[in-house]
């Protein structure tokens, strides 16, 4: 059995009085598709954030293909991590938000471009021609010149994925990528994400409440409530036979409100 | 006649000082205010103190007196400037002092999922800083840099207390030797206008420019 990519280790994290995480430990195996589900509140943000460096931890430890995040290992000691070790680090991690965050300034070529010439040292054309690569992929080639504020919300997220591939994370966080979008634009963004979850061996992390894209993308769902995982398994486990009360309940509602299952 | 062509030589003769000392002025407060606003947001206490120091004190200070000191009490410590550097030195300090504060605002007034979105592309802080969060700042800044550059303007007219022959100046020579106060001072009044037009005019023309496309209109 191979190591896992993402082991987290008993971490927590507050906000000023308020414990959103509380000793969680997990741990995501290689190419491992993983959805995060639970009620809002409850957590799913924040892992993602800590695991893309947006916000420290408290207490615990979290290693990246073996390699701890916020630590550095000096002489068999532990120290907390240097701006260079976590700009090492972050190599391996990628991350999609729920309101694209693309610069606005900037073509969606030049969104694409940017961090491989800037942070690898890729040649211009050699950046430029992979970018074309990634904007073919998603759909996005012909609007390669257009500036973010002539897209649409899905053509913004499906440019974003592409920016964020173009590093060539191992890792790639997705944080509610559809949740902003109009409900006739949220099919092409998803339809991106099959099609990199069965073309790629990326892990990949996916918090959503797109109960039915879940279903079919993950290999493992976790349910979340109060910082805890409260559920984990596959999805028909979770989705049609959950064991857990809360799990449940929690489904219930989602139904209740309309989501597909 | 022909002492009113001379007269109007001299004014002409200083339009051009005055047009100098802004554009030179300006070019050094722009380079101050870079510097200082960002240094207010830096990591470390000692530049964030620096440079707080300065913009305060600069703020805090007439810029008549800021002037004469460069001018007056420099050479006793051994620097001794022409009335021109003393301008530019005493003119672009106090303004950049002001733009400092303007570049610190537009910095801050970028959304942080701007900063999220360079953490999670790997940029370092400075990649960051060049790339993305400047160039968006840079349009928040630039109505306020107009501002900023015609008050800059306004205030070269105290050069004149240091004998810096500028448009205020060349008018009250005019004066002087004609006893007309109206006609040089109403020049220079048009003048003056004028030229603070010609800067708006500039500033907007390069923020419509810079900021073509942003706004879902197609380039
Ligand atoms: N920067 C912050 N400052 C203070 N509290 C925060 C901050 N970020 C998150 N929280 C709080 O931490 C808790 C967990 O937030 P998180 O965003 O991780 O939840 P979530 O599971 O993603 O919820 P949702 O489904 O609504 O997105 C929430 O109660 C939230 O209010
Ligand atoms: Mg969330």
């Amino acid at each position: 059995m191979p190591a896992p990519i993402i082991k987290i280790d008993a971490i927590s994290k507050s906000f000023g009085a308020f414990k959103v995480l509380d000793g969680l430990s997990m741990q995501v195996m290689p190419g491992e598709k993983l959805a995060l589900i639970g009620p809002s509140g409850s957590g799913k943000t924040t892992i993602l954030r800590i695991l893309m460096t947006l916000e420290r931890i408290d207490a615990g430890h979290i290693q990246i293909e073996g390699e701890q995040l916020y630590h550095m290992e000096r002489n068999g000691q532990l120290l907390p991590a240097d701006e260079r070790h976590l700009t090492k680090m972050r190599q391996k991690i990628g991350m999609v938000f729920q309101l694209f965050n693309l610069f606005p300034h900037k073509s969606v070529l030049d969104n694409v471009t940017l961090a491989p010439m800037l942070t690898k040292g890729t040649p211009r054309a050699a950046a430029e021609k992979r970018a074309f690569e990634l904007l073919d992929m998603v759909g996005m080639a012909d609007k390669a010149k257009n500036m973010p504020a002539q897209l649409s919300g899905g053509q913004k997220q499906r440019v974003a994925i592409a920016r964020a591939l173009a590093l060539s994370p191992k890792i790639m966080l997705f944080d509610e990528v559809t949740s902003a979008l109009d409900p006739e634009l949220v099919n092409e963004v998803l339809n991106v994400m099959r099609r990199l979850a069965a073309e790629t061996d990326m892990t990949m992390l996916l918090v959503t409440h797109e109960m039915g894209f879940a279903h079919d993308f993950a290999d493992r769902v976790l349910f979340f409530d109060g910082g805890k995982i409260v559920e984990e398994g596959k999805p028909d486990e979770i989705f049609s036979h959950p064991k857990q009360e809360r799990t449940q309940s929690f489904l219930k509602k989602i139904i209740a409100a309309g989501h597909r299952v | 006649m022909t002492a009113w062509a001379g007269y109007i030589e001299l004014i002409l003769e200083g339009a051009v000082v005055t047009i100098k000392l802004t554009l030179m002025g300006s070019v050094l407060a722009l380079v101050v205010a870079f510097i200082a606003g960002l240094g207010r947001l830096s990591r470390f206490f000692a530049v964030r103190a620096l440079a707080t120091a300065y913009i305060e004190f600069f703020r805090g200070t007439s810029i008549f007196v800021q002037l004469f000191w460069v001018y007056f009490v420099l050479p006793l410590f051994g620097i001794t400037l022409t009335p021109l550097q003393a301008g530019v030195l005493g003119l672009g300090l106090n303004v950049g002092a002001y733009a400092a504060e303007v570049v610190r605002g537009a910095v801050q007034s970028i959304g942080k999922e701007q900063y999220e979105a360079c953490t999670a592309l790997n940029l370092g802080r400075w990649q960051g800083m060049r790339h993305v969060i400047l160039p968006q700042a840079f349009l928040v800044m630039l109505p306020t840099f107009g501002n900023n550059a015609i008050e800059l303007l306004k205030a070269t007219s105290i050069v004149s207390l240091i004998s810096l022959a500028d448009l205020t100046f060349q008018a009250q020579v005019v004066r002087s030797q004609t006893g007309n106060t109206m006609v040089p001072f109403t020049t220079i009044l048009v003048i003056y206008f004028a030229l603070a037009m010609l800067i708006t005019w500039g500033i907007r023309r390069l923020e419509r420019r810079l900021s073509r496309g942003l706004d879902g209109v197609r380039a």
